[in-house]
């Protein structure tokens, strides 16, 4: 139903995008629960393959609710309840039950296959359902077509339309040719068979003009339905008047029309059909929920759309002998799924190399370029290519951020519902690419964010208006690349922070606060454990909940969380992250005989120390002014505490490093030099150690540390 | 601890198994062979900063960061010298891969169970859990350890503890 679309914002946005993904991991899912149903001994079977043949299910059955796939979800649904009495050990293994979840697995990557291709055969599957629900329900000798209702087994999700009986009339049913028009949008019909599907019960209504109007612009239908036509035609005068729409008795040819003229008009249907009206009857999938909401007299929950489409397809049944190969081949895509260790290894040798690369070009320089010239050109094509590998494989780990932004539209709409509130949510750069290993890990921060700018930013309604805003507020998930790292903001129109009254509750928290600090500085506050307070939760309300382990996690995983606002105008949070944890730009110094690595993002600039420059304040603390701004001096050989031989002693470079929104001049012997290193986690053998996040191995083969510079800053401040 | 469990030398069925001995001091010290990946000469490994004195750092194996744990220093045996006859065993315990300095490796030796005693109840710096027991062959005596709890314990502060 186009014109519904868009109508709940941006927040409703198109998961097609995403069903790849979906396809992906539906087809993973169904291989693994096949190879462990076939493992499967049903004498003993263990309670760890159960579990794992029923998250199989319920993965996909997950998946293909939240895409609107209904007919992948009803029959997992199905597959679950059984799964599920056989994991508690309510029922015992059998043969059968084995035997009919494969058949079902089968079913279920053609019908998956169907939907990701757009065309194919449609697939009955409510004679399965049928028995999967007898079995479930313990009858051994699951007789087809007495498909015993699945949603008394769990109401949660309304499967009763999967027991419409499909192959046939039952009592009552009446088989009905509906013509429709004149029209002058013959396409609007479609929504017709939108809306009939809508309702659960109702019956299956299907194009017999192959989804297109002939010259007569007529389109034509065939209902099965246990409806009078009264009721048919105030369902229809939704979308066209009641006059344009014609009902005739069709039962007579009933059992004999209906397969042969679907099945030579099923091929024609399905390409013009996804084009014309993408919601139309052979893919109605994605933006279900949308009809739902606009229409409003037949209160009916979306997700039950596709079921009743399932009886449709009964009349087809002849033709699922057909369903070939073809369209379940399409689950095998393009891209091949390969365990994360073997990319670390590729990762981990490809770091080795470099090193490799870096000593053989370090050795090169020594040589006369005259006479070695053929040496020099060799070392410069093996740095090129090896910093192309590089790339390549660092590549292979990067996912696009609309992995974590589409799980948001859901989350904000369901929040803004149970809130009251209207929230509208964009997102802006999907497309960048961070490390697999930081999306997952930043994920439940960025949730964090989301559902505090809906639950404490966004004002309701009324309040918004009384300020002269739009009624539905707007949160924003921006992100982008900026140099060697990945942004993402989350920014709200809500109220915004207010400074006075932050400062006041950290002073009341004993925090030390005062006036003169910056707005940055008063913001960061929120980041304090357990900052927000119950009597706040009218204004500033509950932000402080668990920022600080928002800010923690980030922090861990070597970005930085800064905060900007505007009272009354909204807030943003930037949470700046490395593009991965494997490789990182770093600048290396020197301090007596040992080597250090700063990373580079960190480092706003070195300066040559004088020793004027440094005062000391309360007798130790040193201080050194920069640019009219005084910063705490930390010397690096005084905080690790490295060995110098007598008398030698430090030149002063000073390097002025940023982190988590304070400064610190870092007192280091030498600069050494800029260079990619690659990043290895100390804690794999050894442990974590204070002002350390990681090591690397330099162009020598020796290990240097790099330093922990938001560990350092965080020191200078206590 | 059940060391008394883990002690070979309990159990008839039990096979001879083969041991990796080597030198701390004037004592001689015998590991599990499994728990060894390879033997190399030492090399001045990365100092970190603020670790126990035992700790020697850390050194790049073939892109792995490997800490270095000095047994001399740790057990206070022997003076802690390194040349070029130092040699640093690399242990690979399971999840993990560390570094002992020891003075040299004896070589490989097979005992079987009725060859190697219980240890005496004597306090030493070793932590008598972590001692298997002792093995004889001929005249040698080799102090059997249990290498990975040993390197697993939390004076070891090798290990992250749990706050």
């Amino acid at each position: 139903m186009s014109e519904t679309h868009g109508q709940s914002g941006s927040a409703d946005f198109d998961l097609s995008q995403f069903h790849g993904v979906f396809f992906e991991e539906a087809g993973e899912n169904l291989a693994n629960m096949e190879s462990l149903l076939l493992a499967l001994d049903e004498t003993s079977a263990d309670d760890e393959s159960l579990n794992a043949i029923f998250r199989c299910a319920h993965s996909i059955k997950g998946g293909a609710a939240t895409f609107g796939f209904q007919d992948v979800a009803d029959l997992t649904h199905v597959m679950e309840t059984l799964l599920d009495k056989l994991r508690r050990h309510e029922l015992a293994v059998t043969t059968g039950m084995i035997d009919t979840l494969l058949e079902s697995g089968d079913v279920l990557g053609h019908l998956l296959a169907r939907h990701q291709g757009g065309a194919g055969e449609p697939i009955d599957c409510t004679e399965l359902v049928g028995r999967i629900g007898a079995l479930a329900h313990g009858s051994a000798a699951a007789a087809p077509l007495t498909a015993p209702p699945a949603a008394q087994a769990a109401p949660a999700v309304p499967a009763a339309p999967v027991t419409v009986p499909a192959c046939g009339p039952i009592a009552g049913t009446r088989v009905l040719d509906i013509a429709i028009g004149p029209m002058d949008e013959p396409s609007l019909a479609d929504h017709l068979a939108d809306l009939f599907t809508e309702i659960p019960g109702l019956g299956t209504i299907e194009a017999t003009d192959g989804g297109r109007a002939g010259p007569d612009r007529i389109r034509r239908f065939r209902v099965l339905t246990q409806a009078s036509d009264a009721d048919l035609l105030d369902l229809f005068s939704f979308h066209v008047a009641r006059e344009q729409v014609r009902i005739v008795d069709g039962s007579a040819d009933a059992g004999t029309a209906a397969a042969p003229a679907v099945a030579s008009q099923a091929p024609a249907a399905a390409a013009p059909v996804s084009d014309s009206a993408s919601y139309g009857f052979f893919d109605d999938g994605p933006g279900a929920p949308g009809p739902a909401d606009q229409a409003p007299p037949v209160a009916v929950p979306a997700v039950s759309a596709a079921s009743t489409k399932a009886p449709a397809a009964a009349s087809r049944s002849a033709k699922n002998a057909e369903r070939g190969s073809s369209p379940a081949s399409n689950l095998e895509q393009s891209t091949i799924r390969v365990p994360i260790e073997k990319v670390d290894q590729l990762i981990n040798l490809v770091g080795e190399l470099v090193i490799t690369q870096a000593m053989l070009a370090q050795t090169g320089r020594n040589l006369d370029p005259v006479i070695h010239q053929a040496m020099a050109t060799g070392l410069a094509d093996l740095e090129r290519n090896t910093r192309m590998l590089q790339e390549s494989v660092m590549a292979i780990r990067m996912i696009p951020m609309a992995v974590v932004f589409n799980r948001f539209p859901r989350m904000l709409r369901d929040l803004a519902g149970k809130l009251g509130k209207q929230v509208e949510l964009q997102t802006i750069g999907e497309d960048t690419e961070l490390d697999k290993g930081l999306i997952e890990k930043i994920t439940d921060p960025l949730t964090h964010l989301v559902r505090n700018a809906a639950d404490h930013g966004i004002e309701m309604p009324q309040d918004r208006i009384a300020r002269g805003k739009p009624a539905g507020g707007t949160v924003t998930l921006a992100a982008a690349h900026q140099g060697g790292s990945v942004v993402i903001e989350v920014r709200d129109d809500g109220r915004g922070l207010n400074r006075d009254k932050l400062l006041r509750k950290a002073a009341e928290r004993g925090l030390p606060v005062h006036e003169a600090m910056t707005d940055q500085e008063v913001y960061a506050l929120i980041f304090e454990p357990g900052f927000s307070t119950a009597n706040e939760v009218t204004d500033v309300s509950g932000r402080g909940v668990g920022m600080d382990v928002v800010k923690r996690n980030i922090t861990s995983l070597g970005g930085s969380v800064e905060i900007d606002s505007t009272e009354g105008q909204g807030m943003r949070v930037s949470v700046r992250l490395p593009l991965t944890l494997a490789i990182m730009d770093g600048m290396s110094v020197g301090v007596a005989r040992e080597t250090y690595i700063v990373p580079l993002a960190s480092v706003v600039e070195s300066i040559h120390l004088s020793a004027d420059d440094v005062k000391s304040v309360g007798g130790s603390a040193r201080v050194v002014e920069v640019r009219n701004e005084y910063l705490p001096l930390v010397a690096l050989d005084e905080l690790f505490d490295v060995p110098r031989e007598p008398g030698q002693a430090g030149s002063g470079i000073m390097i002025v490093i940023e982190a988590e929104g304070g400064r610190v001049a870092l007192l280091v012997d030498e600069l050494i030099g800029q260079h990619q290193v690659v990043v290895k986690n100390l804690e794999a053998n050894y442990r974590k150690v204070p002002g350390v996040s990681g090591a690397t191995i330099l162009g020598d083969g020796r290990v240097a540390l790099i330093l922990d510079v938001s560990w350092l800053v965080r020191r200078a401040r206590h | 601890m059940g060391v008394h469990d883990r002690n070979p030398g309990q159990g008839a069925a039990a096979r001879p198994r083969e041991y990796l001995t080597f030198r701390l001091g004037a004592e001689e010290y015998g590991i599990d062979i499994l728990k060894v990946q390879e033997i190399r000469g030492y090399e001045q490994p990365t100092r970190i900063a603020n670790a126990p004195s035992f700790i020697k750092g850390v050194v790049n194996l073939r892109g792995v960061i490997v800490p270095i744990v000095d047994l001399r220093l740790k057990f206070n045996i022997g003076s802690a010298e390194y040349n070029d006859f130092t040699v640093v065993i690399i242990l690979n315990l399971g999840a993990r891969v560390v570094g002992v300095v020891v003075d040299s490796v004896s070589d490989v030796m097979e005992l079987s169970p009725e060859q190697i005693r219980p240890a005496p109840e004597v306090s030493s710096v070793v932590d008598a859990n972590f001692i298997t027991g002792l093995g004889t062959l001929s005249d040698r005596m080799v102090i059997l350890v249990e290498i990975e709890e040993l390197m697993g314990a939390s004076d070891m502060a090798l290990v992250e503890q749990a706050a």
